[in-house]
């Protein structure tokens, strides 16, 4: 640790090189985020597992040894390999095993993740959209709007959001035909997700605008004659959107774990397109057969993607929280 | 107090009245429940008896307000998928699910309570420390790794205990079954009781220390054990006493949240409950169960967050000073 240098050291070295203005990548590496990211060995571990998965899950198709979507590459026969173990029949080589259809669960993994990454990341996406514009709304114009807004969000809040999920999952799927539930699975499970976990960035919105809407810089806006959705969008949202971005890391990790439930209760994704969580569920079949591998890996896959997720946004929370400096 | 009492109930039956318009919606417009019910050889004159006899050629308002008097006696018609009344199939199901919330309630009420006063008082020792800890990963694991966790280590490795199911049950009254009378169901309850528990024990076991903690800390405190009472005195009657405010909060709104975890242990361990056969429903889209078990959730909800603000009232003098005040 001691040998990290000191954001004011590194700012002096780098003083001769551009004597006039730091370099932006300069200010970035100086800045206090950096500096606490740096001390802190738990969150770079942290980092570094989400990285890894995150590149995992987007190049899944150039990493992984077969694509377990592709039944034509699937060996029959190959199945239930052990893990780190070549099948004596086809010559192939299984690191973390194989399922009941000869399937690499380690690209089942890959590809797993992928979809979960999907949709946690579409869902928080949807929900902060939705989030952030009711409660810019509820902020800024107060009054009957912000009454109901509110009013909607205190009684959502009383029931917990992974029920909330499900309920909603359950309601979109009984309106559609049930020709389509395979393919759209993805989409409602993403607007389940995102509906259930709005309520917090409404309320942090809403909270930030009403102090930022009393300040000088909206009023000098409104006296220069801006209209309204100009103050809303170009000068109050970007100061109201850092406890946004603290939620939304919080809320990955929670979108994640609450997609994988979903889908471990069968209610998620299908069999013909798991996610960790479908892995999960088809895995705990073979836990009684001793095929431990098809259960395991998806599980530890799935408990470090959220574990370090939930630690970057803990972290993130810390440093963005001007109380805690 | 009244005011807040009245907005209470009346956003307590908004909530309800929201929740039934989807259920009705929902059974409304996915597919026609008279073509559902009779088979393919019906004539144009069947359906339309049905159709009267059902209500079906009524304003959508009346029937509506049908389906709310419906709902109010438990009526939720015809399972489609079991053929079977949806009120017999949610009674039925029901004593599991609640002998499986309570057990667990209790079990993270007593457990939650016990190990928070134990990590406030013996704040240093390295048991408290290990307890913090473990607290944090179980609330970090979701329910269901947990449950396969518990069954894969002792059901699977050491034997002791039942993976699935609910055991033998014994028959009390007309419809009550219960598994807290024999050994096996006993012994199938304990998995799915920590699993479902285990979350609320953490978030008391956590709230308690807390507020012990900060109670500790006070001046009336500090007297008692300048009085020379003895420290079992001090830390359960006199500090335990004002912690209990906000923990009996929590317990209550966490009850609800056990019945809806209940859905995933259920699952997990195959236990025949309300939330196993609501699960069952979204799959297969049988929309008399899911339109029944939205009412009961919602009802369930709405019941307790009432239940709690009374509560609240009641147990801080507090607050109706202020309520009379204004």
């Amino acid at each position: 640790m001691s040998q990290q240098p000191k954001p004011s050291e590194s700012a002096a070295v780098a003083a001769p090189i551009a004597p006039k203005r730091p370099s932006r990548l300069r200010t970035f590496l100086d800045s206090d985020i950096v500096y606490s990211w740096q001390r802190q060995p738990v969150v770079i571990l942290a980092t570094l597992v989400t990285l890894t998965m995150f590149a995992g899950a987007l190049f899944a198709p150039w990493i992984a040894p077969q694509n377990p979507f592709d039944p034509r590459q699937l060996e029959l026969i190959d199945a239930f390999t052990p893990p780190l173990t070549t099948s004596d029949f086809t010559g192939n080589f299984y690191l973390l095993g194989s399922d009941s259809q000869g399937r690499d669960v380690f690209s089942a993994i890959l590809y797993g993740s992928r979809i979960s990454l999907l949709v946690g990341f579409a869902a928080v996406l949807f929900a902060l959209a939705l989030g952030t514009a009711l409660g810019l709304m509820a902020g800024f114009r107060g009054g009957w709007r912000d009454a109901l807004i509110m009013r909607i969000a205190d009684v959502q809040l009383t029931f917990p959001s992974i029920l909330m999920a499900l309920l909603i999952f359950g309601v979109i799927r009984g309106f559609l035909p049930r020709s389509m539930h395979a393919e759209v699975a993805i989409i409602v499970l993403i607007i389940a997700i995102g509906l259930s976990d709005w309520v917090q960035y409404a309320r942090a919105v809403r909270g930030a605008t009403m102090v930022e809407k009393g300040k000088e810089y909206v009023q000098a806006a409104r006296v220069i004659g801006l209209p309204d959705h100009r103050i809303l969008f170009q000068h109050i949202l970007p100061n109201v959107l850092r406890p946004v971005l603290v939620i939304g890391t919080i809320g990955l990790a929670l979108a994640i774990i609450a997609e994988a439930t979903l889908s471990f209760l069968g209610v998620g994704m299908p069999a013909t397109q798991p996610s960790l969580g479908t892995l999960i569920r088809v895995g705990q079949d073979y836990m009684f057969s001793g095929e431990w591998w098809i259960l395991l890996f998806p599980g530890v896959a799935l408990l470090l993607l959220a574990l370090s997720v939930n630690l970057l946004g803990d972290w993130l929370r810390d440093v963005l929280n001007p109380k805690l400096r | 107090m009244l005011a807040f009492l009245i907005q209470r109930v009346l956003q307590a039956i908004f909530v309800m009245f929201v929740v039934a318009l989807i259920s009705f919606s929902l059974f409304h417009y996915v597919g026609d429940p008279v073509l559902n019910m009779l088979g393919q050889e019906a004539t144009e004159a069947d359906r339309a008896a049905l159709r009267a006899q059902l209500g079906l050629d009524q304003p959508v308002v009346v029937q509506f307000w049908q389906f709310v008097v419906n709902a109010a006696q438990f009526e939720f018609g015809i399972s489609y998928r079991s053929a079977r009344p949806v009120t017999d199939l949610i009674m039925e199901r029901l004593p599991a699910t609640l002998e499986l919330a309570i057990i667990s309630a209790i079990f993270a009420v007593v457990m939650g309570i016990v190990l928070g006063i134990y990590t406030a008082i013996q704040r240093g020792s390295w048991l408290s420390k290990f307890i913090m800890t473990a607290s944090l990963i179980g609330v970090s694991l979701p329910t269901f790794l947990i449950g396969i966790l518990l069954i894969y280590l002792f059901a699977v490795e050491l034997g002791w205990l039942p993976a699935f199911g609910r055991g033998q049950t014994v028959r009390l009254g007309d419809w009550w079954t219960t598994g807290l009378l024999t050994t096996s169901g006993l012994r199938s309850l304990i998995l799915p009781a920590i699993t479902l528990g285990l979350f609320q024990l953490t978030l008391i076991m956590r709230l308690v220390r807390a507020e012990m903690l900060e109670v500790l800390r006070t001046d009336y405190i500090k007297f008692a054990r300048a009085r020379g009472l003895s420290k079992r005195v001090v830390n359960l009657r006199h500090a335990l006493k004002n912690t209990l405010i906000p923990v009996i909060t929590i317990i209550g709104l966490q009850l609800g949240t056990i019945i809806a975890f209940a859905i995933i242990t259920e699952t997990v361990f195959q236990w025949p409950g309300v939330g196993a056969l609501f699960i069952t429903a979204v799959r297969f889209v049988d929309i008399p169960v899911m339109a029944a078990y939205l009412m009961m959730i919602a009802l369930v909800f709405v019941v307790i967050n009432l239940v709690v603000d009374l509560l609240y009232y009641a147990v801080d003098p507090r607050l109706r000073v202020q309520g009379g005040a204004k």
